[in-house]
């Protein structure tokens, strides 16, 4: 294989882009990461005294986001653990809702033929992302705002007669996370639904299938490794989004990628922040590979 | 399983657009038939197909299918299983759950199921392979798949579209054999999309070749090939060597003598199809098959000998392909069994050819089967 390789390549382009992909690999990935899983079992010190007599391994920080501050009362972190589960439940019901948006969008995208048509949604899809996230964040809010459009137009209609708070029932921060990752969940889905035989799903009518049976029986089978990594993408980004909760969440509710944040910024506490990040990156692993198990996907599938 | 549903199709038109794709068709297939639709590929043999199975409805005309119009009915509600070109297998599923799809669609019983799967399996002679994935199968195996799927919901009419192009020639021929050995086993009545017409000729009770959306015949395939309703017809089935001319005179018996362009005045026979309206002075096409040929004991000349030239000729080991030209550059083309003549074949050498009348027909002039 790696003859081949240089055979393909010659060998000044073949190290070429060894050395540049394992560049981008070992310094951009692998070593930063590692150096935040080390950072995470060490104490808060100033940088002066790292790596001197008073530093030493410890799982302190990790402690902390259980059981709180030493002498801590309670027994349990509550707050922090709180907002944990709900990011990671949030971030669930996000999936879930762009997955159920985008199927019928992948689908009707990917079996419709004329490719001018198709394109051209294609494109009206893809033009609003070139709005910086934050933009499109405030945006959202000023739509969801006390007198935004929505609650304008609710009120203009007499549908409600006091204006809703979609910032601090987090309607806002759902929609803005939701909308912000439906592209990622879309061409997946578009892709592998592109590629399947309409001839199959004419035969499948052909035999008497309804289409909740067609969708069931074929294209969904079909289609699952696009919805598998779309819904990894956009759980582990919304799970791991800043912008949009900082722009849209509401005033008593906290994204746990805030209290990184916090950590490492306002409290300049890198070792605490860095264990706060692995525990949130380890929780994301360890729920979309137990879903891959419970839905029969392989890793494989996810790169198609 | 049922038998005796046929087929009528009355005055259809099927238009896309300003395209018109089907005009005008009547065709009348009888129950329990294996009736081929053959044309050149774009002929609209898919589109009456696709108007059987009820995937789209025709501009003007019915659609009939055991008496019973079908207008309006999808194809989930017509007694027709359809037989993609590409199979159109389901890939995730194994095979038995391909082949019962349709009772998994009724809501049938995996028991139920699983039963039924094995004996069409047996039927197919694939015993055992239920639980394989359709990759794991060769071509002639999936095929015969994709008829037990089509057979399992026990339709009345089993409509195929090019199903054996995909295969190589050997099976090819091998599944003509078994397909039309599952019709008249399962006596339903079969409707088969083709462009190959060794296949229309060897399986069907009836073909009807098509050109652009045109029925141009239908007939059994004996008279398709030696009875041509029109020049397209007669050009596209078979090889054929055609001589234009104007008929001179027309006997009570149907024998016309023509005055072609290049070869002088021939006798021939006047297609049954077209014996009613062709007329001394018109323009006419005359067809001699290659195998209808044959060397003259003589050199005298007759309105059924023609002259020609050895140009060049093939041995093909059972018989030999003599390409020829007669006057003014006409090229004819004589396929003679091998009975070790060869150095009669050799080019330069002249030849009187002569040919039964009864072989040779004359058709209306018009389009040819382009090559």
């Amino acid at each position: 294989m790696m003859k081949e390789y240089f055979r393909k390549n010659g060998n000044v382009m073949g190290w070429g882009l060894m050395l540049l992909v394992g560049f981008w690999v070992i310094m951009l990935i692998i070593l930063p990461q590692a150096y935040m899983f080390e950072l995470s079992f060490h104490p808060h010190l100033p940088p002066p005294e790292m790596g001197g007599p008073n530093d030493y391994y410890t799982l302190e920080n990790y402690k902390h986001l259980v059981f709180g501050a030493q002498g801590n009362e309670d027994g349990y972190n509550k707050v922090d653990l709180m907002v944990f589960i709900r990011t990671l439940i949030a971030a669930a019901c996000v999936t879930v809702f762009d997955l159920i948006l985008c199927y019928p969008i992948a689908y009707f995208l990917g079996q419709t033929k004329g490719g001018g048509f198709v394109r051209i949604l294609v494109l009206l899809l893809i033009i609003p992302y070139w709005i910086n996230e934050i933009l499109r964040a405030f945006a959202f809010r000023i739509i969801f705002g006390e007198s935004g459009v929505i609650n304008e137009f609710l009120l203009l209609f007499s549908i409600i007669d006091d204006p809703i708070d979609f910032i601090r029932a987090n309607i806002a921060l759902y929609a803005g996370l939701g909308y912000a990752y439906i592209l990622l969940m879309i061409f997946p889905m578009y892709n592998v639904i592109e590629s399947l035989d309409r001839n199959q799903i004419e035969a499948a009518r052909d035999m008497g299938a309804p289409w909740w049976m067609i969708h069931k029986r074929i294209v969904i089978p079909y289609a699952k490794p696009g919805i598998s990594s779309g819904c990894t993408m956009v759980f582990m980004l919304s799970a791991g989004a800043l912008a949009a909760p900082q722009i849209l969440g509401g005033p008593s509710s906290l994204w746990f990628t805030q209290l990184v944040y916090q950590w490492f910024n306002q409290g300049g506490n890198w070792p605490q922040a860095a264990s706060y990040a692995i525990v949130l990156l380890a929780a994301c692993l360890i729920i979309v590979l137990t879903v891959m198990r419970l839905f029969k996907v392989n890793m494989g599938d996810i790169g198609k | 399983m049922s038998s005796g549903v046929g087929v009528d199709l009355q005055d259809v038109w099927i238009r896309f657009g300003d395209f018109v794709a089907v005009r005008e068709a009547n065709v009348n297939i009888k129950g329990g038939e294996f009736f081929s639709f053959l044309g050149p590929s774009g002929c609209g043999k898919t589109t009456i197909l696709r108007a059987v199975s009820g995937f789209l409805e025709p501009s003007e005309g019915n659609v009939l299918i055991g008496g019973n119009n079908m207008a309006g009915k999808g194809p989930n509600e017509r007694p027709t299983a359809l037989i993609f070109q590409n199979l159109a297998l389901f890939p995730l599923m194994k095979i038995w759950e391909n082949i019962t799809f349709s009772m998994e669609v009724r809501g049938a019983s995996a028991a139920e199921r699983r039963k039924r799967a094995d004996e069409l399996l047996d039927m197919i002679a694939l015993p055992g392979q239920g639980d394989k994935l359709p990759s794991e199968l060769s071509g002639g195996q999936k095929q015969r798949v994709a008829i037990a799927r089509a057979l399992c919901a026990e339709p009345d009419v089993l409509l195929l579209d090019e199903p054996l192009s995909a295969l190589d020639l050997k099976l090819r021929q091998h599944m003509r054999t078994e397909l039309r050995e599952i019709q008249q086993r399962v006596g339903i009545t079969f409707i088969y999309i083709t462009h190959d017409q060794g296949e229309a000729l060897t399986m069907s009770d009836s073909v009807a070749v098509m050109k652009a959306g045109v029925i141009d015949q239908i007939a059994d395939g004996k008279s398709i090939y030696d009875d041509p309703a029109t020049a397209f017809v007669a050009s596209f089935v078979g090889e054929n060597n055609m001589f234009r001319g104007k008929i001179k005179s027309i006997d009570k018996d149907g024998m016309a003598i023509v005055d072609t362009n290049r070869t002088g005045a021939l006798l021939a026979r006047v297609s049954t199809d077209a014996a009613s309206h062709l007329k001394v002075g018109d323009d006419a096409m005359m067809f001699i098959r290659p195998e209808a040929l044959d060397i003259a004991p003589d050199t005298k000349s007759a309105n059924t000998r023609i002259k020609a030239d050895v140009r060049h000729s093939e041995f093909e080991g059972q018989s030999y392909n003599v390409f020829l030209e007669g006057s003014e550059g006409k090229e004819m083309k004589m396929a003679l069994t091998n009975r070790g003549k060869a150095r009669l074949y050799e080019p330069g050498v002249s030849l009187t050819l002569e040919y039964d009348p009864l072989q040779a027909v004359v058709v209306p002039a018009g389009e040819l089967a382009s090559e």
